[in-house]
């Protein structure tokens, strides 16, 4: 790990004051470490953000809840009015990695947090994410990577929160020296594209992002997140699914299905989703918007098979959020 | 160890008897053989007069066989004992390697100007010869140069002391290598082919080390692939196909595991005119010392090496081996004491593995389940090393009319492999029990009692005789595929051969103090199986003190030599030696106080704690009450170990693991709820100790069956997953209820009659057990490892082998 400069911050203003040239911002640092230790990153200055109290917190608000950036994720798993309202968070996060990581790990950092690709995350590997040339996964071992959304840089969505907040449709608050913006979720991300592969969201060098904003959900929302990986304990999901329900009665009136690690940013399965309105959710209909899901799928060279495993996290999930099963001894956390 | 047992002795037998002393005085005792409850009798050995009394069986004692607490537990989970990394000198320097980029090249220049310069860097060092990697029969096939060629990238270059580790993570940075790539080949498949990248330009060869590893010598070598190597045993082998009513032919596929102890390699070098002493996390003491001494020429009495307490080793860890020689070359540069700690990348690419395997199996059997013919033909990368045979299992595990085993090595651009827990086993076995449950059910005969009629093996007839009782048998339902939803619920069996190997550079010596403590030394190296608590039950034992009282110091080449620690030999080895030496010591302390109390030695005996005169002479005084009457401060008493009593009897050993496995057919999950495994290992010393071997051995071999691949990129050559967390390995939630049961096994051949357990616990078996109760589960085979989610996906054919595009 290189030499650097530690700024310890305790209000936001301060934090937005040392954000210049080559700083980064340190949250509970899980990601960020991993990548210094690992010689990906050299950064000359770490701004710690893990002192500024202003940045804690889950309120409940007139229009739904504020989460503070530095919510951890172990405080989103165990919190009562996520775990019985906004299920598919506390899903999400109470899931993620393992206990240890979760008392760190904060709802800023998760959503922040880089790639998994493991060309990525080696320093051996300079890839077109990192600025460079190339991609190594395309004709290397991608058995991990996308099977959507893969022509420039098929990596996958690396934060299951982000899959939870983009079927909650909820917002970012970014905050610079400028003055505060409210991003939706669901056009933070950005699909990298030739011009600008290293751009990952839409977030600017000199915002911080301070809070996250979940809109009140309707009557009769129901909602569930599960994620699978090739072991039960702290491992990356291969597929998962976050699912947001709204019923009446029996039926379906309002769904919306996002998947991890399909693609390089989280992505909304609007089709599928369609599929369940105006019906009762049965393991039919489950399955069918499992099977929808996977239309346009363009998986690589060693990866097939999760075109095979994401309709089952779909209709698994569907039916665990419409209280029609129990949560899945085969997915992970 | 030799991976296969055949008719010839061990070396080390061979060598320990060459060298024996004349033939000792013997007598006839008898002595318990069996299994209690179900074989138990006793027979008659010819056993050297100066060996103490035939050991009671376990329930007839009072410390040995019972469970024991771990003797240094206390010090471990309070942070005081000392490893390796703990070790901390004056002026202690660290080091820090700087290793290949590349797979394969010509190493054209190294400079280290710059790293030298750097402000506290004490001493650089260029590598001039690489420990590990297979050697060229012919060297001038390859043009002379200072550097050694790259054979796998992350192999060492050079080095740097420097007296901070971050100082010296910034120095390896700044040394340049200029390399001439070579074409390189990573997987084995292509390795084999004939127009590949050749990683050796003509026929070459590892040694091996004393945990075994190392293949063949001698054998042809075409291309990269370094065989076959025939063994051919019984009748003709066609004719055992042509005798066989029905044939089962398989392909087993199984992948490159690492190490991944916890505790990395390393040690602490100090290099003092006259002396150098290091502390090292090893298998071996002796064989450390061993290879200082040779490979710097020094004296033995000028190389002592410590290792108090370890954190782990499944085998690699052998021998000085390129961090040892590096750290002390570094030392001796800077004339200041270094520690060079590999990290978890070095650990993967570097210091050892277990190759992979491509074998095809076939087996022909009459019936009625006899065994006409096993053939097998295997392939294997150990990298730049050798040692992938696998046909250890097929070899010695039933008995046959024919049996052709060809086993072939192929050189990739990989790190070397070493010997790992039971080398060669778990792939093999992999392939030769789920064989023998297709046999079964081609047969139409229950797996179980297939294996009564082909396995000899007196110890294992009983393990199955347990299995046939437990629950968890009697709750298979033998129907293949039987439950209806997409989890379907399985359990197979399989078992598990290791066998008996002895160290003869076994040691001990036993003091009595004249305050009554007692203390036990010996060279001998603690991995965390356990040997120091056994050391301690056994003097217990002999003097009736409680174990936690006796002083045990070990692990340091100042003590009397012990044996290192693989092939299962410590407890076997070791535990004679040390009873032979508390049973002299006895009677030596005896013959000490016996004046003082107005009798003779023989009158003495030591009863619960008490000296006790047989005559009457006198009352019965506490053992530390009679020490006081001691005339020197200690007695003491030294042995080695004596050959096993009657070799013509030996049998293998291992178990019976069973599994229950819960296949979710739509996601490719594999879950275990529960195993049951049914091991003998002799006389267990300690229980407690025994169980955690098979709680261990189960772990890591479900682990390396479900989950952990090396990952090398086709590409570049680069290991794509060098951490713990990419590198997938069992957590907290993959472990099922295991549930041990232990077959205590007499057999009759030392003092202490006991026998290992390292190797043959669980790993070799649990492999082919999870595949039998997968089959069992779904009516498919699964003969590819690891089997994650793609590849059990595949072998329902759900998706192509691979997940290549569906
Ligand atoms: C073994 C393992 C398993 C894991 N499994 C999962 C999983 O299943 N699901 C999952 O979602 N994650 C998983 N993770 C990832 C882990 O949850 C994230 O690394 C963690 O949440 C990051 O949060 P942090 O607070 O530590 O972020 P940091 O490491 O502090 O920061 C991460 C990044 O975000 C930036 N950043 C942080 N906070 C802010 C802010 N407020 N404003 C602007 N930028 C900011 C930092 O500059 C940095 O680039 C796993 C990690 C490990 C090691
Ligand atoms: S998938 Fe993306 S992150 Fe991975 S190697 Fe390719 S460009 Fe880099």
């Amino acid at each position: 790990m290189n030499k650097f400069i530690f700024s310890d911050c305790t209000s936001v203003d301060a934090a937005l004051s040392q954000m210049t040239g080559e700083a980064v911002v340190k949250a509970g640092g899980v990601d960020v470490l991993d990548r210094m230790k690992n010689g990906v990153i050299e950064p000359a200055k770490l701004v710690n953000i893990t002192n500024i109290p202003s940045l804690r917190g889950i309120h409940e608000t007139e229009t739904g809840v504020r989460l503070g950036a530095l919510v951890t994720l172990a405080e989103l798993g165990d919190h009562p009015l996520l775990q019985s309202q906004y299920t598919v968070l506390a899903d999400a996060a109470g899931h993620a990695a393992t206990p240890q990581i979760r008392n760190a790990a904060t709802l800023g950092g998760n959503l922040m947090q880089k790639v998994h690709c493991w060309y990525y995350r080696s320093a051996d590997f300079a890839c077109l994410r990192k600025g460079h040339d190339m991609c190594f996964a395309y004709d290397g071992l991608n058995q991990y990577h996308a099977i959507f959304d893969t022509n420039v840089c098929p990596s996958v969505a690396p934060s299951s929160t982000a899959v939870a907040l983009s079927a909650l449709n909820a917002s970012v608050e970014l905050t610079s020296a400028k003055g505060k913006r409210l991003v939706p979720v669901r056009e933070f991300y950005i699909k990298p594209d030739d011009k600008h592969p290293t751009m990952e969201t839409v977030i600017a060098p000199d915002e911080l992002l301070t809070a996250v904003l979940i809109p009140k959900p309707a009557a009769g929302t129901r909602s569930a997140y599960q994620k699978y990986g090739e072991k039960s304990s702290y491992d990356w999901a291969i597929a998962d699914a976050g699912v947001v329900l709204e019923m009446q009665g029996d039926v379906c009136r309002k769904a919306a299905i996002v998947l991890g690690a399909a693609s390089p940013t989280p992505r909304l399965a609007v089709d599928a989703a369609a599929l369940l309105v105006g019906k009762p959710i049965t393991e039919e209909t489950a399955r069918a918007a499992g099977l929808a899901a996977m239309q346009g799928a363009t998986p690589l060279s060693m990866n097939g098979y999760k075109v095979q495993l994401f309709p089952v996290a779909i209709y698994r999930t569907i039916l665990l959020a419409a209280g029609k099963m129990d949560r899945d001894p085969s997915a992970a956390g | 160890m030799a991976t296969h047992l055949d008719t010839a002795l061990d070396p080390l037998v061979q060598a320990a008897a060459a060298a024996a002393p004349a033939k000792p005085e013997k007598h006839t005792v008898m002595m318990p053989i069996g299994v209690p409850g179900y074989t138990l009798r006793t027979e008659a050995r010819e056993v050297p007069v100066s060996e103490p009394p035939v050991l009671a069986v376990n329930s007839e004692l009072e410390f040995i066989g019972k469970p024991t607490e771990r003797w240094d537990a206390h010090y471990k989970v309070s942070g005081q004992a000392k490893y390796t990394a703990d070790i901390q000198l004056p002026g202690m320097l660290y080091g820090r390697f700087l290793n290949a980029s590349v797979p394969h090249a010509k190493v054209l220049s190294v400079d280290v100007s710059a790293a030298e310069k750097y402000p506290g860097v004490k001493s650089v060092l260029v590598i001039e010869r690489v420990l590990g990697n297979a050697e060229l029969r012919d060297p001038k096939l390859e043009t002379p140069s200072r550097y050694p060629i790259v054979r796998y990238a992350g192999q060492p270059i050079a080095a740097v002391a420097a007296t901070s580790a971050h100082i010296a993570d910034e120095a390896v940075k700044l040394i340049m290598v200029t390399y001439e790539e070579m074409p390189f080949v990573t997987d084995q498949l292509s390795a084999r082919k004939t127009d590949s990248p050749q990683v050796y330009p003509g026929a070459a060869d590892q040694a091996g080390s004393a945990g075994g590893g190392g293949g063949p010598h001698g054998v042809p070598q075409t291309g990269n692939v370094h065989g076959p190597s025939i063994n051919k045993k019984g009748g003709d082998i066609e004719q055992g196909f042509k005798d066989a009513d029905v044939i089962v032919e398989g392909r087993y596929v199984t992948q490159v595991q690492t190490h991944s102890a916890l505790e990395t390699h390393g040690v602490v070098a100090d290099w003092k005119p006259g002396m150098l002493t290091v502390w090292a996390s090893t298998q071996g003491t002796g064989s450390v010392r061993e290879e200082f001494a040779q490979y710097f020429k020094l004296p033995k009495t000028q190389v002592r090496v410590i290792t108090e307490y370890m954190g782990g080793g499944f085998g690699a860890k052998f021998g000085a081996g390129n961090p040892g020689v590096v750290a002390a070359q570094l030392s001796q540069k800077a004339g200041a004491p270094v520690r060079l700690m590999l990290d978890r990348k070095e650990e993967h690419l570097s210091v050892g593995n277990r190759p992979d395997a491509d074998q095809i199996i076939r087996i022909g059997a009459k019936k009625d389940g006899t065994l006409t013919a096993i053939q097998l033909e295997s392939f294997g990368t150990a990298g730049c090393g050798t040692g992938a045979g696998c046909a250890g299992p097929a070899t010695n595990m039933y008995k046959y009319a024919a049996l052709h085993t060809a086993e072939n090595d192929v050189f990739t651009n990989g790190g070397p492999a070493a010997a790992f827990r039971a080398p060669g086993h778990p792939q093999g076995a992999f392939a030769l029990e789920q064989a023998i449950d297709e046999l079964a059910i081609k047969l139409a005969i229950e797996p179980l009692d297939l294996r009564d009629r082909i396995d000899e093996n007196s110890v294992r007839r009983v393990e199955r005789q347990v299995v046939r009782e437990s629950a968890l048998w009697k709750s298979r339902n033998p129907v293949a595929g039987a439950d209806s939803g997409p989890v379907k619920r399985g359990v197979g069996m399989a078992q598990s051969v290791w066998y008996r190997f002895i160290s003869m550079n076994s040691s001990a010596e036993v003091l009595v103090h004249r305050d009554g403590s007692l203390e036990v030394r010996s060279a001998v190296q603690d991995l965390g199986t356990g040997i120091k608590t056994v050391l301690a039950q056994i003097l217990a034992e002999e003097y009736g003190v409680p174990p936690a009282k006796i002083a045990v110091r070990i692990g340091d080449t100042n003590y009397p030599v012990g044996p290192d620690s693989g092939g299962s030999v410590t407890t076997a080895s070791l535990t004679p030696a040390v009873r032979d030496a508390a049973w002299q010591a006895k009677k030596k302390f005896l013959a000490e106080i016996a004046p003082a109390y107005g009798t003779t030695a023989d009158d003495l005996q030591i009863v619960k704690g008490e000296v006790r005169s047989k005559s009457g002479k006198m009352q019965p005084v506490s053992f530390q009450r009679a020490a006081g009457k001691m005339k020197v401060d200690s007695v003491s008493a030294q042995a080695r170990r004596i050959p096993d009593y009657d070799r013509s009897k030996y049998e293998t050993y291992g178990g019976v693991s069973v599994v229950e496995v819960n296949v979710d057919t739509e996601t490719g999950r594999i879950l275990i709820p529960r195993v049951l495994a049914v091991h003998d290992c002799g006389r267990p010393m300690n229980p407690t100790q025994v169980i955690s071997q098979i709680n261990g051995g189960t772990i890591q071999g479900i682990s390396y069956t479900l989950y952990e691949q090396r990952h090398l990129d086709p590409n570049t050559g680069l290991m794509v997953n060098p951490n713990l967390e990419q590198y997938k390995i069992a957590g907290s939630r993959d472990i099922p209820e295991l549930q041990v049961h232990l077959v205590e096994s007499y057999i009759g051949q030392s003092s202490t009659d006991a026998s290992g357990i390292g190797e043959a616990a669980g790993i070799v078996a649990v492999g082919a057990a999870i595949g039998n109760a997968f089959f069992n589960a779904t009516g498919y085979r699964m003969r590819r490892m690891p089997m994650v989610p793609s590849e059990v996906l595949a072998a329902l054919g759900k998706v192509p082998q691979g997940g290549l595009k569906a």
